[in-house]
Order: C-alpha cells, then structure tokens, then sequence
C-alpha cells in the first residue's frame, strides 16, 4: 500500500505541475496583459510602465518560475484589478463553492445511489424506467436552463426561495439541486450497472444458498464491490462541482470561486485566473488521489496493478 | 391536477423547513434595490475605471462644479464660482459651510490635497487620463484655490464636472485608497453605510447636504447596490420584487418586460458610438487594400448602417456621421457622408483596383449580430470579411501594432462633452490613431488647446470634415441602452449614462 500511495503521490506533483505551466502559458494568448491591465484610456507609455512594473519584459520561462516559487509559499500575488492578495480573494470566495459542492455532492449521492440500488434489484420495473428518464433528463439538460426554470417557479411565480445570493441556507437550495442533479446520472447509472452485475455473480448464489439474509447480501457483499467505480466517479463529479460551478454560480450570483475564475478572465486578471486554476488542479488531484486510495483499500487488487 | 398537488406540497415543505417570509425591496422600507453587472475593483473614485465608479462619484462625493444635464451648463456645486485666468489657470471661490459625512468642514485644503494627490502619477490612480492634465492646485485663501494645467486645457471644467472627486484631506491622508474603498467619505447628497467589496455597496441619504447643491436633496432613504453579472438572474429578481432597478437589459428582453404591470422599461441613447476603424495609414507597411481611400469609401457605401441600426440595434439609438458624439463641444454632423449605395461602392472597389473584391479580417470583441449584418454587406459588394473575434486587449493591441484592417470599434468618451474626448484618442496622433493625419493632428491640437471657443469649434470642423472625407472611420450609431424599474420609482435615464438617484422618488 506504500509503495502504492508513494507512485500516486509522485504522479499527482507532476500533473499539478504541469497544469500549472500549462495553465500560465495558455494566459499570453489572450492578447498582452499590460493592454489589459492599461484600459481603455492606457497609452503607449502607460502600457510600457505597467510592463515593466509587473515584470511582462521578462522571458516568460521566468516570469513562471517566479510565480511557482511564490505559489508554493503561499503567494499568489496581487490581483490587477482589485488590488489586494489574491490569496485574500480566494479565502473570501472558497467557502461558498464548498458549502454548494458539499451539499450538491451529498444530495446527488442521497439520491442516486439508492436510485440505483434499487433500480439494480428491480430491472425493468417502473423505479427502474423512472429512475432512467431522471438520468437521461438530468444528463440532457443545461444547468443553467434547469437554473433558471427553478429560479422562475421558485422564486417568481411562487416567491417561496430568493433567486440568487448568499445570504442564507436557503439561497443554496435551487444551486444545490441544479449542481446535485447534472451528478445524479453517472452515479445512479454505475450503481445501477455495477450492482446487476454483482448481484449475478457466483459469491453472491452462494452467499444466497447460505441463506444469509437478503440486506446482509446487498448491502454487506454487493454494494461494497458495485461501489468502487462510484467512488472514482463520484470524487470526479465532486471535482466537477467545485471548479466547474461556474455556470451555477454566475446564474445564482454566488460570489464562489467559479464565478471568480470567470470574472477574472474577462478582466484579464492574470494572478487571479492562475492561482484558481491551479487551487481547483490541487483539489482534482487530491479528490483523485483519495478516490485511488480508497479503492486501493476496497479492493486490494487494485494496488497491485 | 398533479402541477397543483406538487405546488401546494412544495409550499408547505418549505413553510414546514422555516423558511423566512422574503424581504421585499422597494418603496415599503424606503430602500431603492440596484443591479449592476460589473463588480467594482474600488470604491475610491480614483482607482475603478467602471461605469459605476462615474456614478458613485456623482452620489458619494461632489466635484467643483456640476454639469446640467439639460442646459449643459456648468453649475457651481463645491465651488461658488470659476474663472480662466489665462489658458492654463483657473480660479475657483469655494462655497462655505459645507461640511463631510465625518463631520469634517469642507475648505481650500482639501481641493488642494485631492488634486494635487490624484494628479501625481506615483500615486498610481487609475483613471490617469482624468487627472494628467493637472500641473498643480495651490491655496490662495481658506476658500479660494488657483489650479494650473500643463498646457491650455479649455475642457478643464468638463473633467471637472464630471469626474473629480473632492476628498476630505485629513481623512484620505490617514486611510488612503484602501481605507476609502472600505469606508468612503465625501460631501455628496449620499454617504456610505456598508461596502462589501465585489458584493455590494449601501448608502443613506445624506440628511445634511448643503441646500444650495445643483444636485438637489435626495429623497430616497437608501440605496443598495448588488452586483450580479447575469442578466437573466437579474430580471428574475426584478420580478420578484427584490430589485428595484436594473440596466443594460438586451433589447429583447426588455420588450417583453415593458409587457409587464409592474414595470416600466426606459430605452435611452447614450453616447457610446460604435464605428469602422480602418488600418487607414499602413502602419506596419503590410500593404492592406484599405490603405487605399477608395477602398475605404466603397466600405462605407456597401453597409447599410440604417437598416442595422432600424433592426438590430433598434431602440433611441441614432445614427453617427461624424466621430464624435453629437451633443459633445465641437462635434458637428456637417461632413460627407455614406449613403448606402453598393453599385457605388462596387465602382469604387473597381478603379482602387479590386474589380473582384478582397479578403480581410474584420476584428470585434462586442455587438457579434452587427458584426455580421456588415460582412454580410461587404459580402455583398465582393469582399470576403472574416470575422476575428477576441478580448478587448487582444485587439487593441492588434489595432496599435497596426495588424487589423477593420475593426468594429466603440468609444464612450467617458462621458465627457467634449468632441476632444473622442477625436483626442483616435486622431491625435496616439498610438489609437489609425490616421496619423498630419493636418487631423495640427488642427485638433489648436481645437483642444484654444481658449477661444470660436477658434475650437472651427477647427474640431475641419478635423471632423476631414477625417470624413478621407473615410479615416466610418461612424455608425450610438449605442442605447435599457433600464428597467419598479413602476413605483420616479426616474430619469440620461444619454451619459450616469443615472441620477438623487433625483429619483417614489411614487
């Protein structure tokens, strides 16, 4: 299990480094930051200060290098628009995208994982074709049509939910089940896969022909092995759900930090975009790397290969 | 009968779940409710370049002097009256009595370290093409100051006006930029209550403002300004009763909300005006067709700017002849124009020697529909327009490198009346200018230096006319904008886009 751990640790460093080089370089090709940073009103001589004062007129091999040094201290610079730490930006935004990813990952597994057990157990009935016309919608829909419809009924027509914000629990109920939703398929769609094929295996006859009770099989013998690829999946999907709310946090107006990568792109915000990035890299690469030890200890297999 | 059941279950869940009756906006708690897109890096006047810094410099703090908007005269407001000494001094008397939301009294010393602060270049204000003119301001008396400009400066009271702040000197020079972004303090007719920076700003009337302000006295009690960047979500909560004002609704969306009881939907101009720039003085020697006046001139035969701007951009837009806007000092519509005639422009591709047409780029970064309603013109005509859609500094750079043969450019002034803000950037000589004119430069560096106002308009004439004639751009419409507010709300949009709530009431 150590040497196991050892390898997958080596290949997450190397990932986050590269999305981090990749993720700097990909930033120039939006035209010249100091244009961007100069305005509308900047002039030759303006834009030729701003370049020298951010360090722009240096190669940029170097500029990077400069950066993830700073970057593994802690320092992602100053953001050009607000002025102020980016490291302090980031703090304010990250617990409104935890709270929703949290919560919208929570209630896709609520729902999706018994879905799916019980879609498995009945095939072909009509949980099963319910639970299939959920995940075909739920995969066919844009979040954001889904987001405002929600935000229409909920909101207009019954004022009962605020559309958008971050004030209270209850601005989160119309993201958490938008973000939760888009999830539901995959999830319920594997446990759905993996527990018929698991349920039609040998050990599981035999466990029946032992006569041990049927909640015992299903849930001490069949879920364990059918949920393995969930959890992968379902670490992805977490994944997804912090960096990928963009959609659900500009249409919510939640100040997360989808919003802000969003924002600080169309403002050319440099350290801003590159720090989030290469938060929401980190966090895909740990939500990976938990998912292969978990499964490493579920499945013993696994760490050999 | 199932949507029904649903409905009454989804009500009596949430009810059951506690959750609060929602607080309504508007006219009960006296609190106008406002949307804007765009999170604002600052407060400080001088350290945003958004739209809505313009506006909170109106409502937070007051300038020397004041704009009317519908004489377009310049009112005193801080200052009790001004005069050019010679072309580069001004004297202003200061008004007496008045006083800061702190507390502090208003006199010479703060016009002098405001001014004196903003137009240091060390001090990194953003907004430098607002403060660099300034040479220095300095203290004649407790309420008199006497401000120096680099160079004749005749649209000094329009800045003025406009844009320029007056802070508390004691104050700004304890908390600086960052303590003002946080907790702003000025004379205005609003003062601040709470900034959460990239999340909202609120205000409260400002009980004490002085009586003799060309502004007026608020009469709303609050303002709270949100920022929310979509639009849709916006609207959503304009209709449900927790905004009470939004702006830059798209066209579309607007007409259906002017549909609605409830509300009332406004469409102003504005003096954003969008137009063809062209690659017009061969820059970077790459030999482009529309180095050639014929080319450019058969360009503004083959658009039917009419027919765009009656279908797609629609609205209290107008169309633009000349560049500049017209109720700016010295822009005049008395140039050549393009009507639209593509068997002219044909004949014109023709002996510039395209008989064929050509191909190009065309760059834009905003109005993509517009875009390419004008391919679709210059398609028509036989040039093969391909549209390079980027971010604003992508092709800006472009265009000051001189790599684009056309772009759809736009410029707002920043809301100055004055022809200078507009041909200054784009035809004096600046790395924006295309033209690089010789006798465009000569003429508008009299018309923006000149005390004499006679000597002005003439000679922003002969620009104008010329950067007509040569077809160094083609102008196109202004941009038009909509607002949407609660039918409760008495408002007023104006075409500089500064929307005036100390103007505003209730119903």
């Amino acid at each position: 299990m150590l040497i196991y751990t050892l390898k997958r640790l080596a290949l997450a460093v190397a990932v986050a480094l590269v999305v981090s080089a990749l993720s700097f370089g990909l930033l120039y090709l939006s035209g010249d930051p100091a244009t961007a940073i100069g305005g509308e009103a900047a002039t030759d001589a303006d834009i030729l200060f701003i370049r020298k004062t951010y360090g722009f007129d240096q190669p940029i091999y170097t500029q990077y290098l400069t950066w993830i040094g700073k970057a593994l201290r802690g320092d992602f610079g100053m953001s050009y628009y607000f002025r102020v730490p980016v490291s302090q930006i980031m703090a304010a935004r990250l617990p409104a995208t935890l709270i929703l990813g949290f919560s919208a990952i929570v209630f896709a597994l609520v729902f999706s994982i018994p879905l799916g057990v019980i879609a498995a157990i009945r095939p072909n009935s009509w949980i099963d074709r319910t639970a299939l016309f959920l995940s075909v919608m739920g995969q066919a829909m844009p979040s954001f049509w889904l987001g405002l419809m929600l935000m229409v009924l909920l909101s207009v027509w019954l004022p009962l939910l605020p559309p958008s914000g971050t004030e209270g629990w209850e601005y989160f109920v119309m993201p958490t089940i938008v973000l939760g939703y888009y999830a539901m398929p995959a999830i319920m769609r594997l446990t759905r896969a993996g527990m018929m094929e698991v349920l039609a295996s040998d050990y599981i006859r035999t466990a029946r022909a032992k006569g041990l009770l049927s909640g015992s099989i299903l849930f001490k013998h069949a879920l364990r092995n059918a949920v393995i690829p969930v959890v992968s999946v379902s670490a992805v999907q977490f994944g997804f759900m912090l960096g990928g709310s963009i959609v659900i946090e500009t249409v919510f107006a939640i100040q997360g930090m989808g919003y802000l990568a969003w924002e600080s792109i169309k403002r050319s915000d440099f350290p801003t975009v590159q720090a989030v990035i290469l938060v929401f890299a980190v966090i895909y690469i740990v939500l990976t790397l938990a998912a292969d030890l978990l499964n490493g200890w579920l499945d013993p297999r696994i760490r050999v290969t | 009968m199932r949507k029904k059941f649903f409905l009454v279950w989804m009500m009596a869940f949430l009810m059951l779940a506690g959750v609060a009756p929602l607080a309504y906006a508007g006219k009960a708690n006296d609190t106008l409710n406002i949307l804007h897109t765009v999170e604002l890096s600052s407060v400080d006047n001088y350290f945003n370049t958004d739209r809505w810094g313009v506006v909170l410099c109106h409502l937070l703090w007051d300038s020397l002097l004041y704009r009317d908007f519908k004489t377009g005269e310049y009112k005193p407001n801080l200052a009790t009256s001004y005069k050019f000494i010679d072309g580069k001094t001004l004297e202003f008397d200061l008004r007496q009595g008045v006083k800061f939301h702190n507390g502090d009294e208003f006199d010479a010393d703060d016009v002098v370290y405001t001014l004196n602060w903003v137009s240091d270049p060390k001090n990194g204000v953003k907004t430098q093409n607002n403060v660099n003119w300034i040479e220095k301001c300095e203290k004649l008396g407790k309420y008199k100051v006497r401000l120096k400009t680099k160079k004749n400066f005749p649209a000094a009271p329009e800045y003025i006006a406009a844009v320029m702040a007056i802070y508390p000197h004691k104050y700004y020079a304890k908390v600086g930029p960052d303590g003002m972004a946080i907790k702003p303090v000025g004379t205005g007719p609003y003062k601040g209550v709470e900034v959460v920076p990239g999340k909202s700003i609120t205000m409260a009337k400002n009980e004490n403002y002085f009586a003799d302000s060309p502004k007026g006295k608020p009469s709303i009690g609050k303002l709270h300004i949100r920022f929310i960047s979509e639009v849709n979500t916006q609207i959503a909560e304009l209709m449900s009763g927790r905004a009470d004002w939004i702006w830059r609704v798209p066209q579309d969306q607007a007409e259906k909300m002017a549909k609605m009881p409830k509300i009332t939907v406004e469409n102003s101009d504005t003096m954003r005006v969008h137009f063809l720039q062209f690659d017009a003085v061969n820059k970077k020697g790459r030999n482009s067709p529309l180095n050639k006046l014929k080319v450019r001139q058969a360009i503004g035969h083959a658009v039917d700017k009419a027919t765009i701007q009656k279908t797609l951009v629609r609205g209290a837009s107008q169309l633009i002849h000349s560049a500049c806007y017209p109720s700016q000092l010295g822009c005049t519509s008395d140039v050549v124009r393009y009507e639209y005639d593509p068997a002219k422009a044909k004949k014109l591709l023709a002996e510039a020697g395209y008989p064929n047409g050509f191909e190009m780029d065309f760059y834009g970064w905003r109005e993509r529909p517009e875009m390419e309603a004008i391919m679709g013109y210059l398609n028509a005509v036989g040039i093969k327009a391909k549209i390079q859609y980027m971010t604003y500094a992508a092709v800006r750079e472009k265009i000051r490198v001189g790599e684009v043969d056309m772009a759809m450019n736009n410029w707002g002034s920043f809301s100055i009346h004055d022809a200078s803000a507009f041909t200054g950037n784009f035809f004096g000589g600046t790395a924006d200018d295309n033209a690089r004119d010789p006798e465009v430069i000569k003429w508008l560096e009299i018309a923006d230096t000149s005390v004499d106002l006679e000597v002005r308009k003439k000679n922003y004439k002969m620009a104008l006319q010329r950067i007509a004639e040569q077809a160094y751009c083609i102008p196109l419409w202004s941009s038009n904008m909509n607002y949407a507010y609660t039918k409760d709300l008495n408002f007023t949009a104006q075409p500089d886009e500064i929307p005036r709530f100390f103007n505003a009431s209730w119903k």
